[in-house]
């Protein structure tokens, strides 16, 4: 097994009355992208706040790298990166000013400092405003801003909180962009999130939460098997006799259920890949085979389907 | 016995020091600030010149006189000094924690491997540096207008006891520097923290005396008309008119900048027996009058950080 990067055991927060975090078990691997998925007040937010020694745990035990946030903040901040949600800088400086303050609370010496600076702004797109002032900059460029503050640790690990949040789609996708870059340079990252589509495609494993608990986690395709049953449902488009073809498609072994959507549209849910099965099928029931089509499953439906199905109660 | 956090709560210190004090050094609120100073320096001091020119002749303290001679309408430098440093001190911090969570900076800045202790009292020490540079550069503004306009060079006891007041007055914008901390640590509104801290100001500046007045004679009533009583209510207003840092300031000023005053309270008749009326006290005595006052203004400095400081640690930083 590969090395753990985070590892809590029952890690509870609590404020007052409100358990922000319930006895939370979690455990990252070394060069994975872990998501943090929820709706707000699930208590994404303050489990990363945890993580980092920015706030106590009540009870339980957190170890990050290897070091206790609660003992040694020191040590898990300055390997760290975290770029808060929405966050904000000194309007009043440029990009490379905020940089250098950054650069200084990390002790980092001033030459080596320059070199790194240099090269996360050009990691990030950023040189050429690197010198005007943040004000001027737009949602999007603040969040790639951040990001490039949080490269100059040279970060083992990276915890993004809602990082496409106000965002449009397009600024979105070149940010989730630069963090699959990031990944592929071994970084380890943790990302919170409530917008699920957004984020699915990035992610290796997911964690959902739902008040203060992580009441599922996995990868997608677990998820969806446990949650929707099955986790890929096949479209295809076939002319001929309905009744033919839907009773040559159930006789697949493996397929859990066949629907006749549309006229000559039928899907098919399955656990596995059986595109190749039901295009055989349709053409021994002598339908005409038009188009074939495997859908993902998403974590938005296997996140409505798991409050529909009363999972909450579980 | 819970194990010691890991280094030291001052790393990162100094970088908070110099980006603060970069900040107040080129904002255009401390802008403003110097220009209004400067101009009631020149002002004051060139109005005192004009005074002493004409009444005074031969005083060994000439260049005392600089800062306390006024001449009407203006007051005297040290009275607007009595203005002037609270409404730089407050200028200083009244944003300096609400700031960061307005800003959004918070968390990104104690992400950084530094305690919160170096960002609270960095923010402090860079205000109070800031403040110090300031005075100085009005205390040497003064001395040199002082030094072109009388034609004599000052003596050694008077830059004594002119640096000694400019120590003061550092002292004094401290307590307003933590008290505005304090606010902007407790309101998240910078706006309101700016209000507190100038309502606390005011309090002290205009009703304190008047509270003092009236809470002495309760205190300590007159009953039979004996002179011990009359005294025990005087002492009494005095004490709690010097829970006021402006008053401490004031009567700092008065024993350091003005010689020839042997008592800040009421003095009796036997005590001026052998004493050579208006004759100056020499500095040692002049400091043991104000040595109280000195450690009170720096122990409530201290006493107010430590309050900010506590209510800082505990707070949630989420934004």
């Amino acid at each position: 097994m590969q090395e753990l990067v985070i590892e809590t055991k029952e890690l509870t927060k609590r404020y007052g009355d409100l358990t922000a975090v319930d006895k939370l078990n979690l455990k990252v691997h070394a060069g994975e992208v872990f998501g943090l998925l929820g709706p707000n007040g699930s208590g994404k937010t303050t489990t990363i706040l945890m993580l980092l020694g920015l706030t106590e745990p009540t009870s339980g035990s957190v170890k990050v790298l290897g070091f206790d946030p609660v003992r040694q903040p020191l040590s898990v901040k300055s390997r760290v990166g975290y770029l808060p949600e929405l966050v904000g800088f000194y309007d009043d400086l440029t990009a490379r000013e905020n940089m250098i303050y950054i650069a200084k609370l990390n002790g980092l010496p001033r030459r080596e400092a320059y070199q790194r600076i240099e090269r996360a702004l050009k990691q990030v797109g950023l040189e050429e405003v690197a010198d005007k002032h943040v004000a001027t900059f737009s949602r999007g460029m603040r969040q790639r801003l951040g990001l490039a503050e949080i490269l100059i640790k040279e970060p083992k690990l990276i915890i993004l909180d809602e990082p496409t949040q106000g965002l449009d789609p397009e600024g979105a996708r070149e940010f989730l962009e630069l963090i699959r870059k990031l990944k592929g340079q071994g970084i380890t990252i943790l990302l919170s999130s409530h917008i699920l589509s957004q984020v699915q495609k990035i992610c290796d494993r997911v964690g959902l939460f739902y008040r203060g608990r992580m009441v599922l986690e996995g990868t997608v395709r677990e998820l969806a098997r446990e949650v929707l049953g099955s986790a890929y449902r096949i479209r295809l488009e076939a002319q001929g006799s309905p009744e033919a073809i839907i009773k040559a498609l159930k006789r697949i072994p493996g397929v859990q259920e066949v629907s006749y959507q549309a006229p000559d549209i039928y899907e098919l849910r399955a656990e596995e890949d059986l595109r190749a099965e039901a295009v055989r099928a349709v053409v021994e029931a002598e339908g005409k085979l038009r188009g074939v089509m495997v859908e993902e499953p998403s974590l938005d439906e296997i996140y409505t389907r798991y409050f529909e199905k009363g999972g909450v109660e579980k | 016995m819970r194990p010691s956090r890991e280094g030291s709560p001052w790393t990162g210190l100094w970088a908070v020091v110099t980006k603060e004090m970069a900040d107040h050094l080129t904002s255009a609120r401390m802008q403003i600030l110097e220009v209004l100073i400067a101009l009631t320096a020149l002002g004051t001091v060139y109005a005192a010149v004009q005074e002493i020119r004409a009444v005074i002749g031969h005083d060994p303290f000439l260049f005392l006189k600089l800062f306390t001679v006024n001449k009407d309408p203006l007051p005297a430098f040290v009275g607007l000094m009595g203005f002037l440093v609270p409404l730089v001190a407050i200028a200083l911090a009244f944003d300096a924690v609400n700031g960061e969570f307005n800003r959004r900076t918070i968390s990104r800045v104690l992400a950084q491997p530094i305690y919160r202790d170096a960002l609270l009292f960095g923010k402090f020490l860079a205000g109070f540096f800031t403040l110090a540079i300031v005075l100085v550069t009005i205390w040497l503004l003064v001395m040199g207008l002082g030094l072109i306009f009388l034609g004599v060079p000052p003596r050694g006891e008077e830059v004594l006891r002119g640096l000694i007041y400019l120590g003061a007055c550092v002292f004094y914008g401290g307590i307003w520097l933590a008290l505005a901390l304090l606010f902007s640590v407790v309101f998240r509104q910078p706006a309101t923290a700016a209000l507190a801290s100038m309502a606390v100001w005011l309090f002290f500046t205009a009703f304190w005396g008047m509270i003092a007045d009236v809470l002495a004679p309760v205190l300590r009533p007159v009953r039979f008309g004996l002179p011990e009583e009359f005294l025990a209510q005087i002492q009494a207003a005095l004490a709690l008119s010097r829970i006021s840092p402006n008053i401490l300031y004031g009567e700092i000023t008065l024993a350091l900048l003005r010689p020839e005053v042997r008592a800040l309270g009421p003095l009796l008749t036997f005590q001026l027996q052998g004493a050579i009326l208006g004759s100056p006290l020499p500095l040692s005595q002049s400091l043991m009058l104000i040595w109280p006052h000195l450690t009170g203004l720096i122990a409530s400095t201290i006493l107010l950080f430590a309050l900010s400081y506590v209510l800082f640690q505990r707070q949630e930083i989420r934004a």
